[in-house]
């Protein structure tokens, strides 16, 4: 398959659900409300009374996500952005913090409460091709869950439903009887997505759904994911390493570092204006695929490595790597406020 | 002598069930003494597979090198014996791989893995040796070298490991490192420090080098010629400057405008290549690109293009090369 014909951009038309005046803080519109989320991990103990250190994976970690907008979720590994997304679907039960989805506190939920709570909240993986089932063909992947949700239970309906995920998808129809490892990565990622969309989720957590992907078909994938937004209205929590891509699909982007949010604003304001010395060492670290602007360009590079989780540094967690850090970082930790309206940095200079 | 390794009409095969994969099929490039020349492409583009060619490191027996020259400082090295080769590898042109945990001894003390090439192509003693580990070390900026020396590669982190990948490419004082997608598996901020640390120190001790890597930016950053190439052909090739001021390769121009850029004003939608690479058992007759070019006339499709000097040093392999201007848009209507 040479040429596999991709939907025309120009099908899909209809106004984008968001809207300059919808940054602001309107409550009543908030889909995911996560406050203080906590997560720490308990590593090695319990052998010859020894205790167990603590990873602290996430350390107090809000935000809101408002509906029809995307959220860019961004750091280096083990950063916690994963992690945080895991709390979200509660895949992971947060130590602390409250992860209220559509009105509902789903850290309070049971399991069979939450299973059904779940259905609205989907994930697409960064690798689609570990998270199908080689022995399904891609028809009866989007089919199962459709039924066993019981969200179509008309045979005959739930075949038109198959058909409409893959058109929606930019796949064919014929690629309803083919098994994913007759996929290529690209339309592989189509398949996660469209199985996404079969349970109609008011949220979809993206864990770096384009970084395995070839550039070339990236866009391919950046480009779907803005039309089905805009189609249908959804919600993104965007979790990425890729400044630029987060950049392009983002409303607002909240940057970790070590567990912790250390700046988060709208898109223009973040990258047009950082505050936060990380976050200005992270865009500078991206390199421009323009020779001449590279030369041009002051590059920050950071001494160091992200230190380890298991033991953090004492202040603001970024002060060993900091160009401009001062005598109060080591011992103060920095608090996420607001720098000026609509952004907020954890740095005592910003 | 101006060049240093000139590769002629490489083409390596892959034999698989009842298939002829042509991963690289009559590729054409040189680096020069201390420059740097990039390989870009994306996966199955057969970037890595010539810089394991001129290692001669394909695997056999599926992987063959059916045809071409590789010559290195004068010398065929298709020509060399086994022995004569080994002799060549991690001496005269060291390798850094993308991910240094599969290729770094999990058993063996990250000093002996240092120790061991230096022992056996410079003949040292293992008090030389050990000397010279801790100055490689410190050279690509690990801290406490005596200590590390003792350690095993789990005990590294990602960045450290890629570190010492590096000590042990320049360990000899090559003339050329090949790396493969050097910094990959990287964090940005890690990526940073040692794309720069790789700068630094070819120039330093006048080693050539090739980046293979699918990243247009880190080519921006630290190539001086680019080599594009797509389904197991050079489709491009340029000084940097060029490549990206003025492609006139449909597919380089379709890399360049499919990814978002930090420096550009937002764009409402990114323009992606449409389709997706062939099966390259079973290439197009013509210009293996045509199917998913947005420019293709008859001609691509009949007849398959050869490189051809557009200007100076700036090659393309496309009927429409010399009409190519950075601003025209497509004349045929693109694939959908």
């Amino acid at each position: 398959m040479a040429t596999r014909p991709e939907r025309s951009t120009a099908e899909i038309t209809g106004p984008g659900p968001r809207s300059p005046s919808q940054m602001t803080d309107d409550r009543s519109d908030v889909i995911l409300d996560v406050r203080n989320l906590v997560k720490h991990f308990e590593i090695g103990g319990g052998f010859l009374g020894r205790a167990p250190v603590l990873v602290k994976a996430v350390d107090g970690v809000s935000f809101t996500i408002r509906r029809g907008e995307t959220l860019g979720l961004v750091g280096e590994s083990g950063c916690g952005k994963t992690t945080t997304g895991r709390c979200v679907l509660q895949l992971e039960r947060p130590t602390s913090g409250q992860v209220i989805f559509e009105g509902r506190d789903l850290t309070t939920l049971s399991e069979s409460e939450l299973r059904r709570a779940r259905r609205r909240i989907q994930v697409i993986f960064q690798d689609p091709y570990s998270s199908l089932n080689p022995r399904m063909t891609v028809g009866q992947i989007l089919a199962e869950p459709l039924a066993v949700h019981r969200i179509v239970p008309d045979r005959s309906a739930r075949a038109a439903r198959v058909q409409e995920l893959l058109r929606q998808a930019g796949l064919l129809a014929a690629m309803a009887d083919r098994y994913p490892h007759e996929l290529s990565g690209g339309q592989r990622q189509r398949v996660g997505i469209a199985r996404a969309l079969a349970m109609e989720p008011g949220l979809i957590i993206c864990d770096e759904p384009v970084s395995a992907l070839d550039v070339s078909i990236q866009a391919q994938i950046i480009n779907l994911l803005e039309e089905l937004q805009a189609e249908l209205g959804l919600t993104y929590l965007f979790v990425a390493h890729d400044l630029s891509v987060v950049r392009h699909i983002s409303d607002r982007v909240a940057v970790m570092y070590l567990g912790k949010i250390v700046e988060l604003t709208d898109r223009r304001s973040l990258y047009e204006d950082p505050r936060h010395p990380y976050t200005k060492a992270l865009l500078s670290a991206v390199p421009i695929p323009d020779p001449e602007i590279e030369a041009r360009r002051e590059h920050i590079v950071l001494g160091g490595e992200v230190p380890s989780p298991l033991n953090p540094p004492s202040g603001c967690a970024f002060h060993p790597r900091c160009p401009i850090a001062i005598d109060r970082c080591r011992g103060e930790v920095p608090e996420l406020r607001e720098v000026k309206p609509g952004h907020r940095a954890a740095c005592i200079l910003a | 002598m101006t060049v240093l390794l000139d590769v002629e009409d490489l083409q390596t095969h892959f034999m698989t069930s009842g298939a002829v994969v042509r991963a690289v099929d009559g590729v054409s490039w040189d680096v020069r003494p201390g420059e740097t020349v990039a390989l870009v492409g994306e996966s199955g583009c057969g970037k890595s597979v010539s810089a394991l060619s001129v290692m001669r490191l394909v695997a056999a027996p599926a992987g063959r090198i059916v045809g071409g020259r590789i010559v290195f400082k004068g010398r065929d090295l298709l020509a060399l014996s086994e022995e004569e080769m080994r002799r060549i590898r991690g001496k005269d042109i060291g390798m850094i791989f993308q991910e240094p945990m599969t290729s770094l001894n999990p058993v063996l003390t990250v000093g002996r893995q240092l120790t061991e090439t230096v022992e056996i192509h410079l003949g040292m003693t293992s008090a030389q040796s050990r000397a010279r580990a801790v100055e490689l070390l410190s050279l690509v900026g690990v801290s406490d070298p005596e200590r590390r020396l003792s350690q095993y590669p789990h005990q590294f982190s990602g960045g450290m490991r890629q570190r010492m990948m590096i000590a042990m490419a320049l360990s000899c004082n090559p003339a050329l490192v090949l790396a493969d997608e050097p910094t990959t598996a990287l964090d940005v901020t890690i990526q940073a420090q040692i794309l720069e640390l790789m700068r630094d120190l070819s120039r330093r001790l006048g080693a050539a080098m090739l980046i293979i890597t699918h990243n247009l930016g880190v080519v921006a950053r630290y190539a001086d010629r680019v080599n594009v190439m797509y389904a197991g052909r050079i489709v491009e090739r340029g000084t940097a400057r060029e490549i990206y001021a003025d492609p006139r390769h449909p597919y380089t121009r379709g890399l360049l405008r499919s990814v978002p850029r930090l420096d550009e004003p937002r764009r409402a939608k990114l323009q992606p290549i449409l389709g997706q690479p062939p099966d390259l058992s079973r290439l197009p007759v013509g210009c293996s690109f045509a199917p998913r070019c947005a420019y293709a006339v008859e001609r691509c499709r009949a007849e398959a293009p050869r490189l051809q000097s557009v200007k100076a040093e700036h090659l393309a392999s496309c009927w429409l090369a010399s009409e190519l201007h950075p601003t025209s848009e497509p004349v045929a209507s693109a694939p959908r």
